[in-house]
């Protein structure tokens, strides 16, 4: 599957990888939900690291995720998109909407801080 | 007028697995002009933007529908792609190119399709007519290649360097 998910307390991480299109965003859809709905979460990440290519598909999927965190009582967040997916989401004003973060930034002292991730 | 220097011609199945089939299409045929890896990523994010809507809007899941596409490489290092659907067509251009107006919000469609291909082409037309369909047509100049390569710090996309996209990535 083209998303692997990592529950961390009431943090969700969705690592996805490969291209981010209509005919494979149905997929990460169902199962990034599935575990919204089962857990409760304060955060949900979506790793972008290892993604090939994404189009608007991919928009879609970031707008919907963060729309169900919060009607959840969560947000949402999206992690270290590659250059030319940041362009997509620079188009899309995304980022008004939901958090972009590098987390490949030089400074990241001790991890697993309780609540202390955030900058 | 510039020379085309060579022409190819596709139609598919306008079923959601052939998104990923167009892209690799187009950038392979694409890549006959060297293009950087910047220029390639974004011809092939416009042509899954046209291609999927041709999916998801043109035929509407309906069985039978075909998507052509139509590409022409320039002597002046032009491409043209043309991409059109015998669909349902579109009642309001104008208003469906708006970045964020969309007929599918309920299937997490954005509506940011038109917005992309604009941003990443050079010029973008589209022509539609109600039950007959739609054609999409893009041209994008590539920039000049490079004795060196490696010269121009414009592209951000790959650290600060042009690379060139070697037939492997596409
Ligand atoms: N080939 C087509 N046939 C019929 N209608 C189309 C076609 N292409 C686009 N449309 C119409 O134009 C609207 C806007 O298209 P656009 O690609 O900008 O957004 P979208 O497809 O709705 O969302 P997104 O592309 O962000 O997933 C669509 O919602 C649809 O109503
Ligand atoms: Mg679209």
């Amino acid at each position: 599957m083209s998303v692997e998910l990592k529950l961390d307390g009431d943090k969700l991480t969705a690592y996805l990888t490969g291209d981010i299109d209509h005919h494979t965003a149905a997929g990460m859809r169902a199962e990034i939900d599935r575990a919204l709905r089962q857990n409760s979460i304060k955060i949900l990440t979506l790793d972008f690291s290892g993604v090939t290519f994404m189009d608007s598909s991919g928009i879609g999927l970031v707008m919907g995720r963060q729309k169900l965190a919060c009607e959840l009582g969560g947000r949402c967040r999206v992690a270290d998109p590659p250059a030319y997916i940041s362009k997509v989401m620079k188009i899309s004003g995304i980022g008004r909407l939901c958090e972009i973060v590098d987390t490949r930034a030089p400074v990241r002292t001790g991890s697993h801080r309780a609540g202390g991730e955030e900058q | 007028m510039k020379k085309c220097i060579n022409e190819m011609k596709l139609s598919f199945s306008a079923v959601s697995e052939n998104e990923a089939f167009s892209r690799a299409c187009v950038s392979s045929f694409v890549a006959l002009l060297d293009p950087y890896i910047s220029e390639l990523a974004e011809l092939k994010t416009a042509v899954s933007e046209a291609v999927t809507n041709c999916i998801v809007h043109a035929y509407r899941g309906q069985p039978g529908g075909v998507v052509w596409i139509h590409m022409r490489l320039y002597s002046d290092r032009r491409v043209y792609i043309k991409i059109r659907d015998k669909g349902c067509g579109i009642a309001d251009i104008d208003r469906a190119m708006q970045p964020l107006f969309t007929t599918a919000p309920e299937e997490e469609r954005a509506g940011l399709g038109f917005a992309v291909m604009e941003s990443f082409t050079d010029q973008l037309r589209v022509r539609s007519s109600r039950q007959r369909g739609t054609t999409v047509v893009m041209e994008k100049t590539l920039s000049e290649k490079e004795k060196d390569g490696y010269s121009d710090l414009q592209d951000t996309a790959a650290g600060g360097r042009k690379l060139r996209a070697g037939t492997s990535l596409c």
